[in-house]
């Protein structure tokens, strides 16, 4: 049994974590601002997906993969756009317009992909990011090989999360989006635009969301499969509510997970065979479910979450 | 007087067919407070809605300081320096004090700019003397410093005109001299005020010219209001005179329902202290407090929401061992709770829906486990007509009317039904005159007909005109009880205030 232990934790185990946490970080902040500014984005799925495969086909055609992670930002942008357009801009319900965005995300990946893929028997692949140490710091024993020799995307992610919890706090956009999250009425009878507000901040989200979808296809994989999302936007929106909306939380939450999901990896990969390798991993996702079971009982959600707003109802 | 700080022009405002406001004349000077009145429904708030930017209105204009101006929005109403303090709050209960306030306002190199909004707040609580702690969140303010931090948002924008829809509905007594002090203060230092309220009282003691509405059209206007009877006024609103009810003297007769003991473990608002009490029928008690003394909690209890930890009750005789509205509903159990909106109707179904909502599944309503949609319409126009609820339909969102409407809906579902026992909060609260009268009738109406009534309310002269005897609650006890003949609005208020008790 120690051995098995000895080999779970060891510096690959940590690099492991944190290379797992960092798309889930992306879409958990990107589904934290549509959230706060009281949208669901059930999109996340499909955006997510569409994204991956959008940048990993800008890059497979141009070579740049700097051009690759724009053009999925700016997909996920615009996939986040359509779903405001739906639910802010008309009010339609965040609940059907969000699968809809997901089906017809991941419809559109898939069919595009095999549009300009074709069918090939070995997926095509790409040349993706490589780490990069970080001079001094990745000298560090332990934390500097698994954390500061990475990939740039991941530097990215974790400087995301203090500047999420900045712009968020202590900006007055995201005071404006905090706002509009809870009472659309206060915001809008103090001159903010609820309607810009929100587009803004679901925008943004998608953004985001791009972000973690162009990380799967580009520094984790270097390929495109249709099972690349996996439901990693799914556990995204779980963890919204396991991190109760805040960035710092949110981020940890997405930390934790990928901790219980290297875990199971590492478990398939020792010495307990025996065991159907399903089992480990279910586990990630028990542990989503009991966690959250126990943590967001007093989860408060922004209070106008899925409402839309009207001004001249009442 | 001086150039009008704001006018409004032949302002007029459709909803579908209801004419809410039709070719509306209203100005207002630099250090003048307007009333605004009119009975529920006049169209009040829609005139201030559309002075305010959120209702654009069909027809009309606006003119600040000489100078007409297009306001399609409340940024645009700000910019032209009207603020408004609205009948519901519009604040963010789980943000603070500071950000409640500086929502909207422009950040310093991109932060938001705490340092100037606390020096701010502290120049304006200092200049009309409104004070309020930055770093709470709004949840755990009051009431009234709810309302205070709506009125200090509005000052922090540079507002020169404060329109207030009905400030004092929500206020104890005593806040309200503390709200009346800081507006005359604001008004001696040139702000305009726009005053909306239905005690008429208070509008002859705070304001210096009122506007009446009726049916969405100026009725008339009153020039020297201190002068001018409440009567007078009342009539100029309702279109006829408003005569007071008669209470005709009755002998109660047994005990309806009784309270023994009963105390509750304080997991939500105010527990109960040992609390007992009785009301016989053909009987109203009125229990008197400042708000928060445990009142709700009493309406729970005996409306069977919270179970008691110790005591117990009786209705008609019988002991209660299951605490559950719809076991006492069957013992002749009604209620008209304080908030209307939440745990009254559905707003959001049709009226009719929710005036039958107590009794959906009974026979009336309901054949072989399917509702009757023919009956409950039935029903629902029937007490339409007899109750003078106005409003399109029986099929209109319950939302969709206004307060007093809302009142007599539910009064009338309470009614219909004829209860041994009726409980009701704040029965007036936000009702115009005649609406309030017409209310008073029906309870004296049930009086007269056995009912044992309990009347929870924190306007005094009210509970003194309707009840036959006033228990005041304190700190969720009984400090004491007076016959209607002993009571004075000078003694409930000492006893309130659980300076004296009394048996
Ligand atoms: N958003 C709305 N949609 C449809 N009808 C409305 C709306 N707002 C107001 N009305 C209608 O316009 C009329 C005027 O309503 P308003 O709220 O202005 O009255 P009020 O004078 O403020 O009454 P109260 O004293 O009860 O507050 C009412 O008939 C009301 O039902
Ligand atoms: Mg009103």
């Amino acid at each position: 049994m120690s051995a098995v232990f000895e080999q779970i934790f060891q510096v690959g185990f940590l690099a492991a974590i944190v290379r797992i946490a960092t798309p889930l970080a992306f879409a958990t902040l990107g589904e934290m601002f549509s959230e706060r500014a009281g949208v669901l984005n059930l999109g996340i799925e499909g955006i997510m997906l569409l994204s991956a495969m959008a940048g990993f086909t800008a890059t497979s055609l141009s070579g740049s993969l700097w051009l690759g992670v724009l053009v999925a930002v700016l997909v996920g942008a615009a996939m986040g756009a359509l779903h405001a357009l739906f639910t802010v801009a008309l009010g339609l319900s965040q609940h059907v317009c969000g699968i809809g965005v997901t089906l017809f995300s991941s419809g559109l990946a898939y069919f595009l992909y095999r549009l300009i893929f074709g069918q090939q028997s070995v997926p095509p692949s790409i040349d993706g990011f490589k780490p990069v140490p970080i001079p001094l710091l990745s000298g560090m024993p332990v934390l500097g090989p698994a954390v500061f020799n990475q990939f740039t995307l991941v530097y990215l992610a974790i400087m995301a999360v203090p500047l999420a919890a900045f712009v968020l706090y202590r900006t007055p956009w995201g005071l404006s989006v905090r706002m509009v999250g809870e009472n659309p009425r206060a915001a809008d009878s103090a001159g903010v635009s609820v309607i810009a507000t929100r587009f803004q901040a679901v925008i943004l989200g998608g953004a985001l969301m791009g972000l973690a979808g162009a990380f799967l296809t580009m520094a984790q994989f270097n390929a495109f499969t249709f099972g690349v999302v996996s439901g990693r936007g799914w556990v995204a929106i779980a963890l919204v509510v396991f991190g109760r909306w805040d960035p710092w939380r949110s981020a940890g939450a997405a930390l934790l997970f990928a901790f219980v999901d290297a875990l199971q990896l590492r478990m398939q990969a020792s010495g307990l065979g025996h065991i159907p390798y399903e089992a480990f991993l279910m586990l990630p996702f028990i542990f989503t479910i009991v966690a959250m079971a126990f943590m967001s009982r007093n989860a408060v959600a922004p209070s106008a979450l899925l409402k839309p707003f009207r001004r001249e109802e009442r | 007087m001086s150039a009008p700080l704001i006018e409004m022009r032949g302002i007029t405002k459709i909803f579908g067919a209801v004419k809410a406001n039709e070719a509306v004349d209203l100005s207002v000077a630099p250090g003048e407070i307007l009333g605004l009145l009119g009975e529920n429904g006049a169209g009040k708030t829609t005139l201030m809605n559309v002075l305010f930017g959120a209702y654009a209105p069909d027809a009309g204009e606006i003119l600040v300081e000489g100078r007409p101006v297009a306001i399609h929005n409340s940024a645009d109403a700000l910019a032209a320096g009207i603020g408004m303090v609205h009948q519901h709050f519009h604040l963010a209960p789980r943000l603070t004090v500071l950000e409640n306030l500086l929502i909207g306002i422009p950040g310093r190199s991109g932060r938001i700019d705490r340092a100037g909004g606390l020096a701010r707040l502290n120049e304006i609580s200092r200049q009309y003397g409104l004070s309020l702690d930055p770093n709470l969140p709004v949840s755990a303010l009051s009431v009234g410093e709810q309302q205070r931090l709506e009125i200090v948002k509005a000052l922090f924008r540079g507002a020169k005109l404060l329109i207030l829809d009905e400030p004092t509905a929500v206020l104890a007594p005593s806040e309200v001299d503390g709200l009346f002090a800081a507006l005359r203060s604001m008004a001696a230092q040139g702000l305009g005020i726009i005053f909306i309220s239905h005690k008429l009282n208070e509008v002859r003691a705070l304001t210096h010219r009122c506007v009446v509405l009726r049916h969405g059209k100026v009725a008339g206007r009153v020039d020297h209001p201190a002068q001018t009877t409440s009567a007078a006024m009342a009539e100029l609103m309702c279109g006829h005179e408003i005569v007071p009810p008669v209470k005709e003297a009755s002998t109660p007769g047994s005990a309806v329902l009784t309270l023994d003991g009963i105390s509750t473990s304080g997991h939500t608002g105010t527990p109960l202290r040992d609390v007992s009490l009785f009301v016989r029928a053909g009987e109203i008690l009125g229990i008197a407090g400042v708000s928060g003394n445990g009142q709700r909690t009493l309406a729970d209890v005996i409306f069977g929401m919270l179970p008691p930890k110790v005591g117990t009750m009786t209705i008609a005789g019988k002991t209660i061992a299951q605490f559950s509205p719809r076991e006492l509903q069957a013992l002749g159990l009604g209620r008209i709770p304080e908030d209307r909106m939440t745990t009254g109707l559905v707003t959001n179904l049709p009226l009719a829906d929710s005036m039958v909502l107590p009794r959906i599944g009974t026979e009336a309503f309901s054949r072989k486990g399917l509702l009757n949609p023919a009956a409950i319409r039935a029903f629902a126009e029937e007490q339409i007509k007899a109750y003078d609820i106005r409003c399109p339909g029986p099929m209109v969102r319950a939302g969709a009317l206004s307060g007093g409407n809302l009142q007599k809906a539910l009064l009338a579902r309470e009614l219909a039904f004829d209860p041994k026992v009726l409980i009701v909060s704040q029965p007036t609260r936000g009702l115009d005159i005649g609406a309030a009268r017409f209310i008073h009738e029906k309870f004296l109406a049930m009086r007269a007909k056995g009912c044992g009534i309990v009347v929870i309310g924190e306007d005094l002269e009210e509970l003194l005109m309707l009840s036959d005897r006033i228990a005041v609650m304190y700190e969720g006890r009984i400090a004491g009880t007076l016959s209607g003949a002993d009571a004075t609005v000078a003694r409930l208020g000492l006893m309130m205030t659980g300076a004296e008790g009394h048996a």
